[in-house]
């Protein structure tokens, strides 16, 4: 049955919101939610609707709360919305507390048994029967509570004016193949939709309306964009260790490269992809890899970071190309391992003892997770030496729209190789001598014939031969050098994204912030009459034009998702003299950033 | 008219010569360099090429060594026992390439240990050599987690801590090749080499190697005279490299005979009654009860040539993953986008 939806009573009611809102979903996790939430999600977004998807979930297999919240806008907007307009309680445990959050004229869709209509009356409640319904539409008990979740999916269908053709169809898609379980839930989410068809007034608040803003587009979240990207880049070795929320990246990896990465002839991999013991053993081992002359990746969040420390000054140190994504948490500590957060920027930056700074890529979005990744390889050859992807929980695991991604063309840069017989050409090769000026010299690799460019590696202090030297001017000059390098790299990294309004004011920002500043922009300038430039940070080493940004500028306003202000506090190690004019804008609850506390915060600097 | 006299040189043409490296920088005496001499006197006897070796080491004494031979070969001085990651990514880069790591008792046995046993456990094809000396030699003489109970150190310590022993670890493992030998038995460490550079996976070989400045005095139990004392060979080892076959001689008597997958045969005659390298818990039952008696075994611990290694585990190609050409590694614009169109 297709259902074309009522027109709602009143259009022109400045209070229905037209595909763009918010529905939380509060359920228990570890009972199949998952699966109905992005059903729900991707039928609005096959309603043609832009659309992001983010579970808040805890650290727990099965049992603990978990919430998810699903934005449709029609602007595109994917961070997260502070209020939520429909609120689908399925969890007695949190229900009276999700109940209280809500704004006035919210809706709110229950349980029927936790009887939470009593609680307020400036809500729309609608209680539904679940437990009726799901044993009326799937005889075996112990699926049911699998089931149960999709019912809420056709009643949402029916309040909100989803066809049932597109959740049919998105469940169709989420559980590919497996026809029984596709029928069981196609028929879970049309009982609740019948149900709520007769049962449940119409009503005219949240509205989805068929549009055509998805078209071309797709979901996918960062992880998944970043495995990609490192596919695509011809990774060859990958050592991890499992560890919150970078998992599903390497999973999802290898889950591609048994389709992609396989010799057609024998069926073996062209990828090594091994779990080590931890984090200590998967810097060495990518390392190695990468000395060896292939292009290595580990995959990890904070503490993996915290324990590959040591390895990360050596392969700065001895000049050791390697990829290291960084799907960054909330830490310090063990902290809340699926909360985001960007508290790495500071570690990832000066990764080891000593004077080090490393080259990070700041991803903004899913086509940037894949294309930063990618690039990462080139640029750790091409510098012999450590490169972070740095991105974070809210990237990595949460589910955005995004255009296809584009095919990167061209050769790889697999950096300054010498083989055997360009050491017969060159005069007195060095390992660390600096030929050409750029502080990046020239490597061999192992296993290359012809008895030159033997040397030896190491991590105590060397001359440009590679020889050990405890020499004050050796040692000088090679760390100057590397110094050097990591300067050059600034001609090479992604250059930062401009939003001129040719204000005197901006906003500087990285990583998954941009969502939210584009909103808060829009919001400040259509709501507080405000023109605000938005530089979006996109590496470092930091390029000339976040110099003339921060030149130009009378106040810029640094949004961190971390308590300190780590972007800001980088930035004015860099560019001490215009630092006076930075202020830092902060989020860091755990929660996903939002435009509105970003408005917020500007407008209390400015009043 | 002179004669020059002729140098010995290898299958390869290559001499002595063209294996060794730097000048040493350790204490005159050290035992590791007596470790050093048979490292380049075996890989020369087996004709390993010196451009396709890795030698690899963590932090300590012993770590230094690999810069004291093979100079034609690619080193890395990684950090404190963590050489065993680092051979695990050189490998599944490059697996042509043989690997050699040189730790201590220090850098394999306390922050090492998780590594080591793990490496053993993929089977990372590697000749693990172990120089084990009881002592922190470069922290100038702390105990290490090899040391005997009842061992003092040159300025008193009584150790009474229970000691780690690198061999039964490795054997509790699984690994395929395990011996004990000593920098003072150079005819027995040199047939250990050959036949761990023959063996595919993990050899480990731990080495008693006497620290001469920091417990070499009465009271250690790793004196050069102590071990000496104790040393009991468990067998009389003959090693018939692949490219030899029947020239070389073989030890007389009843020996046993373990061929390895190149074509190189060990030969074992058996020194001491009933045991048995072959057989995994009757040899550390042995090794327990020897160690318990004060006694010193050296030789073929164990040994099982033909379990799969990390590479099998892997199921990767065959050539090194390091030089799989681009068109190889990159798929094309048609496979990113049926990855798109699935996600639509």
């Amino acid at each position: 049955m297709s259902f074309a939806p009522k027109a709602p009573t009143s259009t022109e009611n400045a209070k229905t919101l037209i595909n763009d809102f918010s529905v939380e979903i509060a359920t228990v996790n570890g009972s199949g939610s998952q699966t109905a939430n992005n059903v729900l999600m991707r039928s609005i977004f096959q309603m043609g609707v832009p659309v992001s998807g983010k579970n808040l979930f805890p650290s727990n297999i099965a049992g603990l709360p978990t919430w998810f919240q699903i934005r449709a806008n029609h602007r595109g907007y994917g961070a997260r919305k502070h209020d939520v307009d429909l609120m689908i309680c399925m969890n007695a445990e949190t229900a009276r507390e999700d109940v209280a959050k809500l704004k006035p004229s919210a809706i709110c869709i229950y349980d029927e048994p936790l009887k939470l209509s009593e609680l307020r009356n400036d809500l729309g409640f609608f209680p539904v029967p679940f437990q009726q319904l799901v044993a009326a539409s799937c005889p075996e008990p112990k699926l049911q509570k699998l089931v149960k979740n999709m019912i809420y999916v056709g009643v949402a269908a029916r309040m909100l004016g989803i066809d049932m053709d597109e959740v049919r169809k998105a469940i169709s898609r989420q559980l590919k193949g497996k026809e029984k379980a596709i029928e069981l839930n196609g028929g879970a989410a049309q009982a609740g939709f019948d149900w709520a068809d007769q049962n449940i007034p119409d009503q005219d608040r949240l509205r989805i309306i068929r549009d055509n803003k998805t078209e071309g587009q797709l979901i996918i979240d960062g992880n998944s964009a970043c495995a990609l990207g490192a596919m695509f880049a011809g990774v060859t070795v990958v050592a991890w260790y499992p560890i919150t929320p970078s998992s599903s990246l390497v999973e999802t990896l290898a889950e591609y490269a048994k389709e992609y990465r396989v010799d057609p002839t024998t069926g073996k991999s062209t990828i090594a992809i091994v779990q080590m013991e931890d984090e200590l053993a998967s810097a060495g081992a990518i390392i190695g890899a990468g000395w060896a002359g292939a292009r290595s990746m580990t995959t990890t969040s904070g503490p993996g970071i915290s324990l590959m420390s040591e390895f990360i000054g050596l392969a700065y140190f001895a000049e050791c190309p390697a990829v290291f994504v960084d799907v960054t948490r909330m830490g310090p500590s063990t902290g809340l391992p699926t909360r985001t957060s960007q508290g790495d920027v500071e570690i990832c930056a000066k990764c080891s003892h000593g004077d080090t700074y490393h080259i990070c890529l700041y991803p903004g979005n899913m086509e940037e997770c894949f294309e930063f990744t990618y690039q990462a390889f080139d640029l750790a050859e091409r510098y012999q030496t450590p490169v972070f992807v740095v991105t974070d929980l809210d990237l990595g695991m949460q589910n955005w729209a995004t255009k296809p991604f584009t095919f990167p063309e061209g050769k790889f840069d697999r950096g300054k190789v010498l083989n055997e017989q360009q050491l017969q050409e060159v005069q007195d090769w060095g390992r660390y001598k600096d030929v050409d000026g750029d502080g990046i010299c020239y490597r061999t690799l192992a296993g290359t014939p012809g008895g030159k460019g033997a040397y030896f590696t190491r991590g105590t202090g060397h001359n440009v031969n590679a020889l050990y030297s405890e020499k004050p001017e050796d040692w000088k000059s090679n760390i100057d050098r590397l110094r050097r390098k990591f300067d050059t790299a600034r001609t090479s990294v992604p250059p930062p994204i401009l939003r001129s309004t040719g204000s005197s004011r901006g906003v500087l920002a990285f990583g998954s912030s941009d969502s939210a500043v584009i909103e808060a922009l829009d919001i400040l300038e259509e709501s507080h009459s405000k023109k605000v430039d938005y530089l979006r940070v996109r590496a470092l080493p930091f390029t000339q034009e976040v110099e003339s940004f921060l030149e130009r500028m009378d106040v810029v306003y640094v949004v961190d998702q971390n308590r300190d202000g780590q972007m800001a506090n980088l930035l004015r190690e860099f560019f001490p003299e215009p630092s006076g004019k930075i202020r830092k804008v902060l989020h860091y609850d755990s929660t996903a950033i939002n435009a509105q506390t970003l408005v917020d915060q500007i407008n209390e600097f400015e009043k | 008219m002179t004669t020059t006299p002729t140098i010995p040189t290898n299958k390869l043409g290559l001499t002595k010569q063209d294996y060794v490296g730097a000048k040493s920088t350790l204490c005159p005496g050290c035992g590791h360099d007596a470790i050093t001499a048979q490292i380049i006197q075996s890989a020369w006897e087996m004709n390993i090429k010196p451009h396709m070796v890795a030698k690899l080491s963590g932090i300590g004494c012993s770590s230094k060594t690999p810069t004291y031979f093979l100079n034609q070969a690619w080193g890395f001085n990684s950090v404190h026992g963590r050489a065993a990651a680092v051979c695990t990514g050189v490998t599944l880069a490059n697996r042509e390439l043989t690997n050699v790591i040189a730790s201590g008792d220090g850098d394999s046995m306390s922050i090492g240990m998780g590594q080591f046993v793990h490496m053993i456990r993929r089977n990372v094809p590697v000749v693990y050599i172990l120089e084990d000396n009881g002592v922190y030699g470069l922290t100038k003489g702390q105990f290490s987690a090899t040391a005997d109970i009842g061992s003092v150190l040159k300025k008193g310590d009584v150790n009474e801590l229970p000691p780690i022993d690198p061999c039964t670890l490795a054997m509790e493992m699984g690994c395929g090749f395990v011996a004990r030998s000593y920098s003072g038995n150079p005819k027995q460490l040199n047939t250990i080499l050959k036949a761990a550079f023959a063996h595919r996976g993990t050899a480990l070989i731990d080495v008693i190697s006497p620290c001469v400045t920091f417990n070499n005095h009465e009271g250690s139990t790793r004196s050069y005279k102590a071990t000496k004392d104790k040393e009991i060979p468990l067998q009389e080892l003959g090693f018939v490299a692949y490219h030899e076959q029947e020239s070389v001689e073989i030890p007389a008597g009843e020996a046993r005979e373990v061929a390895f997958p190149d074509g190189s045969r060990l030969t074992i005659r058996a020194l001491r009654k009933n045991y048995d390298p072959t057989d995994r818990f009757g040899a550390m039952k042995d090794i327990h009860e020897a160690h318990s008696a004060g006694e010193f075994l050296t030789g073929i611990i164990y040994i099982q040539p033909d379990r799969p290694t990390l590479h099998d585990y892997v199921h990767m190609v065959d050539a090194p993953l390091a030089q799989l050409p681009q068109s190889t590694v990159k798929p094309n614009a048609e496979a990113l986008r049926a990855c798109m169109e699935e996600l639509m």
